[in-house]
């Protein structure tokens, strides 16, 4: 269980850090899920365990409900991730935040 | 709703209505416009006036809305609110037939004159505000509605007076707010009564009212142009004559003063005060402001600085009546309110009468300006006795009974101050009359735009307005003692104030 | 009747996935009747006392089943969202060209984002609230990204991005808090939060996710491009009410939580972090050259005065009570006062063709009902009596006044004259002459109505404080136990 959670920990805070640092779109989305699977681990590892051993049903229900929103959510993100390289050909996102368009 | 909730509420709503009319009017639709102005102007003077009698006659009008939690919007016509509601009712007709006139053929006249309409309706609100957050609520709302009259020409320098006037207002503003939060942090929410509410806060926290006061006159300082508050008010001469006819004798300047007034007497009362030692530092500041008010007005060329300057001295007779404990002054003082309202805005109206018809905007320029314009000069000739302090002009009322009140108070002092800025008050004000009288006109004027036509030496209704006010202000000091007049009416606010 | 709470979202959801299938026309035409029929509902559920209703999906109960839950808090972000919904749907239709792609999108997914707002309000259960905050994310990144233009897909990215952030963040909450509890209904879990080990861990981390999707200064960073850049309906319904939703989750945790965990250095934490927000919000915006994005900066800055109150919010602070109103009555009147300026913004930027400050030159002889809602709903974000914006600012005045905090008193009076700053920045370019004569185009009369009267309800609505405060029925949020 010591573990689990551990592992959990790394991958959160690696996932974490490379949606921060890293400037590539496609690196910040697997950051991004490198995240999530670490959200999962550190779920399963403190999730009280169910009379006879067996994993908490509870625990499965959110932690699939979880990963289908990760799928989303990538989706979403490389579609986005997508069309923005068809209208500029760049890959990443700049550093300038002003956006400011016409309407 | 009986009629004496409903007289309030109409007193406000009769600008309201008219000026929301006026917004949605064409630049075209002149006749409309003019018939909803003089409507409205009309309407709440009734309405004014048939409170003012009732008051006299002790009736009570209040109206009463909930606001925010513990904090009613609260009006009610006093026989303090009476005074400065009738002198805004009033001088709202008389500005508003001048504005008429001197703003024909000009852009953007109904968002002109719905601003206008929410001003009075602000002042109104002011006057009548029954406790000190909805004076603070009408306070606001004038600041926003009289910057679109300052900008209204659009030119740099409009705009630039206009941002300044905001920086300066909204300032005010947050001191005022924050002396109204602190205050009622420790009294709770503050309602206007005579002999005030400051007097419950227990002996150990008394030193805080001292710091709340300074904040709070600070704030309405902003607006009545105490020194060193007073930067925006000759900037604000950009503006058109009407708008500085408004802002100087009705709305804006009084409303400061009116509010220090009601702080005074009716959140701190006279004699607390007193106690606090809070009365001569004010009356020193007034003293301060109304001696360099007059010595910049010295130093001006431009017609209406010079007048503005002079606003700034003359309005801190009102708070230095305020400030000299007892009653003779504070008659004086109150008196004053109406005085220098009606004095001040003939004089702007003449000065609005003298830029219009001839072009004129400077002092040196003005020789000779008698004789082309006898009428408007006859009145400014009042206006300009009356700001001296020559009976039988009703200024000379005032500054008797200020200089009595300063006697009575054991502060001989003032009478010095108020000798100096009568001499100083000559020495800008009676070059004028000379040059304009007895030096000769020069070959022609600047900018002729108005032909004299007969009898009418420039438009009738800008001239109109400017000889009712100068004979007011006559007959203000003439008929001193008499009937309603605004000394008996100032009297019997210190009667009931004082003695209970 | 609280069978009708699964029906505040079942009902937009199905009017969004209705909206997609259909033609752009039919979607348009579905806007009116769809918004009665919402409002409609809302108006229901509001009439019902006592509160909270509590509704089991399923009728299974807690702690295993998903419970909905209608409180004050609920309800008043019900009622802000049909409020802002009437003004932008109305907007919207006249401002989309019939059959454009974008409208073809908007819609569905505007009723969507309506569907998310109300289930992230409505739920009782801490899963839930983390799926909600899901669904409203991927509404609001694809509503931010519809105008397809470059910086506006740049500006959804970094949305989605950060939003993702705090999604995992806010899961690993989640996961910690049912890790103590054993529970994840909210009342069940407050409840058990005393004795959980690292329940404040998990409660902490919840807010930091939660900051972030409410742009909490220094976490904004998202925010300016996305609404700055977005189509205008769309940045006043992300300014007025997407922030708010997770707002009001921030509030319910925290009202949950407080009175069993220590939280104070948090509270403080958060309103420092709120003036800071209200500083800095205020600076910027006075320096941008492009008016939607002044407007983006005023809403970081306006966010700070929703998380000022936490100074206060302990049970047992003399202020607790003012400070829960004031978070309230600041939560509607900023949703409605930005979503105005935002329709004013729009049209003004409309009439004028670019985003420009400088293109606002005699607006005010142009498009004059446009620069008057501006300035209006202006006026509310300044605090001008006596508009909405106003009373919130009353409220955290007596807040701080009672609590003898005078420090926060002069913040809240400088963040008012930092936002008379910026709101008279543009109104003063209004007021100058035209630069060069442009024409108007027609359609910007009905945009200007449309945001002059919802600016209209951000100003007098300080007038209906009082009566607002007690429909809501404040009081009722009150702490339950120790």
């Amino acid at each position: 269980m010591t573990l689990w959670l551990a592992t959990g920990c790394v991958l959160v805070a690696a996932g974490l850090v490379a949606l921060l640092l890293h400037p590539s779109l496609m690196r910040k989305l697997l950051g991004f899920n490198v995240m999530g699977g670490g959200v999962f681990l550190v779920l399963l590892a403190v999730a009280p365990r169910a009379a006879g051993g067996s994993a908490d049903p509870v625990a499965q229900a959110l932690l699939l409900t979880g990963i289908v929103i990760a799928v989303a959510a990538t989706a979403l993100g490389l579609l986005l991730a997508r069309r923005y390289r068809a209208a500029t050909g760049r890959s990443e996102l700049p550093d300038d935040e002003a956006a400011g368009t016409d309407d | 709703m009986t009629e004496s909730s409903l007289l309030p509420l109409g007193a406000l709503v009769s600008s309201l209505a008219a000026g929301v009319v006026i917004f949605f009017l064409g630049e075209a639709s002149v006749r409309l416009r003019t018939a909803l102005n003089l409507a409205g102007a009309f309407v709440k003077l009734g309405i004014v006036g048939r409170m003012l009698w009732g008051v006299f006659h002790g009736a009570t009008y209040e109206l009463r809305l909930p606001l925010l939690p513990d904090n009613d919007l609260l009006l009610r016509a006093d026989t303090l609110a009476m005074l400065f509601v009738s002198l805004s009712a009033g001088l709202w007709l008389l500005t508003t037939i001048y504005a008429i006139a001197y703003l024909e053929g000009a852009p953007h006249r109904s968002r002109f004159f719905g601003f206008f309409s929410l001003c009075v309706t602000a002042t109104v609100g002011i006057a009548l505000a029954g406790n000190l957050l909805s004076f603070f609520v009408f306070y606001e709302l004038l600041t926003l509605s009289t910057y679109p009259l300052v900008v209204h020409r659009g030119t740099p320098k409009a705009l630039a007076a206009g941002g300044r006037y905001l920086a300066y207002t909204f300032s005010g503003g947050a001191a005022l707010l924050a002396g109204i939060v602190w205050l009622q942090s420790l009294v709770g929410p503050v309602e206007f009564t005579h002999g005030g509410v400051a007097s419950i806060v227990p002996a150990a926290k008394r030193w805080l009212l001292v710091p709340i006061f300074a904040l709070l006159v600070a704030g309405l300082g902003v607006k009545a142009a105490l020194v060193p508050l007073h930067g925006w008010l000759p900037q604000a001469m950009v503006a058109p004559a009407p708008v500085s006819a408004l802002l100087h004798a009705v709305a804006v300047v009084k409303a400061g003063a009116f509010g220090i007034v009601r702080i005074v007497y009716d959140v701190y009362g006279i004699e607390f005060a007193q106690d606090l030692a809070l009365l001569a530092p004010l009356a020193v500041a007034a003293s301060l402001t109304i001696v360099y008010g007059s010595l910049r007005a010295l130093a001006q060329d431009d017609l209406k600085r010079r007048l503005a300057y002079s606003t700034v001295s003359q309005v801190s007779y009102i708070v230095l009546g305020v400030a000299l404990f007892g009653p003779v002054g504070s008659i004086g003082g109150l008196v004053h309110l109406v005085h220098q309202g009606i004095m001040k805005i003939t004089l702007f109206f003449c000065a609005g009468n003298y830029a219009e018809t001839l072009g004129m905007h400077r002092v040196s320029a003005m020789n000779g300006v008698g004789r082309r314009m006898p009428w408007t000069t006859a009145a400014f000739t009042i206006g300009v006795l009356g700001m001296i302090g020559i009976p039988p002009v009703a200024g000379f009322v005032s500054k008797w009974y200020l200089g009595l009140g300063a006697l009575a108070a054991g502060m001989p002092w003032v009478l010095a101050v108020l000798l100096i800025s009568s001499l100083l008050n000559a020495a800008y004000f009676l070059p004028i009359l000379r040059t304009a009288w007895f030096d000769p006109p020069p070959s022609h004027w600047p900018e002729e735009h108005l032909a004299s036509r007969g009898v009418w030496e420039t438009h009738p209704w800008l001239l109109i307005p400017t000889l009712a006010a100068g004979a007011s202000a006559l007959v203000f000091g003439l008929a001193a003692g008499i009937g309603l007049s605004p000394l008996e009416w100032a009297r019997l606010i210190v009667a009931r104030e004082y003695l209970r | 009747m609280t069978e009708l709470l699964p029906l505040a979202v079942l009902l937009p959801l199905g009017l969004g996935v209705t909206a997609f299938v259909v033609p752009e026309r039919g979607a348009r035409a579905l806007a009116a009747p769809g918004w009665l029929a919402v409002t409609a509902l809302v108006a229901a559920l509001a009439q019902r006392a006592p509160w909270p209703q509590r509704y089991a999906l399923g009728q299974w109960p807690a702690p295993l089943g998903i419970a909905l839950h209608a409180d004050a808090l609920a309800v008043a972000l019900l009622v802000l969202a049909c409020a802002v919904y009437a003004a932008v749907l109305a907007f919207a239709t006249a401002y989309f060209a019939r059959g454009a792609r974008d409208a073809a999108l908007f819609w569905p997914l505007a009723w969507l984002l309506w569907a998310a707002l109300n289930a992230a309000v409505l739920s009782a259960d801490f899963f839930n609230l983390y799926v909600a905050l899901e669904l409203l994310t991927f509404a609001a990144v694809g509503l931010a990204a519809l105008s397809g233009r470059p910086a506006a897909l740049a500006a959804a990215l970094r949305y989605l991005l950060a939003a993702l952030v705090g999604s995992n963040v806010f899961l690993l909450a989640v996961a910690l808090a049912y890790g103590a509890t054993g529970v994840l209904a909210l009342e069940a879990l407050a409840i058990r939060l005393q004795d959980a080990p690292y329940a404040a861990l998990a409660i902490a981390l919840a807010v930091a996710a939660l900051a972030l999707k409410t742009a909490l200064v220094p976490l904004h960073f998202w925010l300016p491009p996305a609404h700055g850049g977005a189509s205008t309906p769309v940045s006043a319904l992300l300014s007025a009410l997407v922030i708010k939703a997770s707002f009001v989750i921030v509030l319910r945790l925290w009202l949950l939580a407080a009175p069993r965990l220590d939280l104070a250095a948090l509270g403080q934490a958060l309103a420092v972090l709120g003036a800071a927000a209200i500083v800095w919000g205020s600076v910027q915006a006075l320096l941008q050259r492009k008016l939607k994005m002044l407007v983006a900066y005023s809403t970081v800055a306006q966010i700070g005065y929703l998380f000022v109150p936490f100074a206060w919010l302990a049970p047992g602070h003399p202020a607790a009570a003012l400070a829960l109103e004031a978070s309230v009555l600041q939560l509607l009147a900023h949703g409605v006062a930005k979503a105005a300026m935002f329709l004013a913004a729009g049209t003004l930027v409309l009439a004028a063709g670019r985003d420009d400050l400088g293109a606002l030159r005699g607006a005010a002889a142009r498009a004059p009902m446009a620069i008057f809602a501006f300035g209006l709903a202006g006026a509310s974000l300044i605090g001008v009596p006596p508009t909405a914006g106003f009373a919130a600012k009353w409220q955290l005045l007596q807040a701080a006044a009672t609590s003898g905090q005078w420090a926060w008193v002069a913040v809240l009076l400088a963040g008012g004259l930092l936002a008379a700053g910026y709101v008279f920045r543009v109104l003063k370019l209004a007021f100058l002459p035209a630069a060069e004569a442009t024409a108007v185009p027609p359609v910007t009369s009905t945009l200007s109505l449309v945001a002059l009267l919802l600016a209209l309800v951000a100003t007098a609505g300080g007038l209906f404080t009082v009566p607002l405060l007690d429909a809501l029925r404040i009081g009722t949020l009150a702490w339950r136990g120790p």
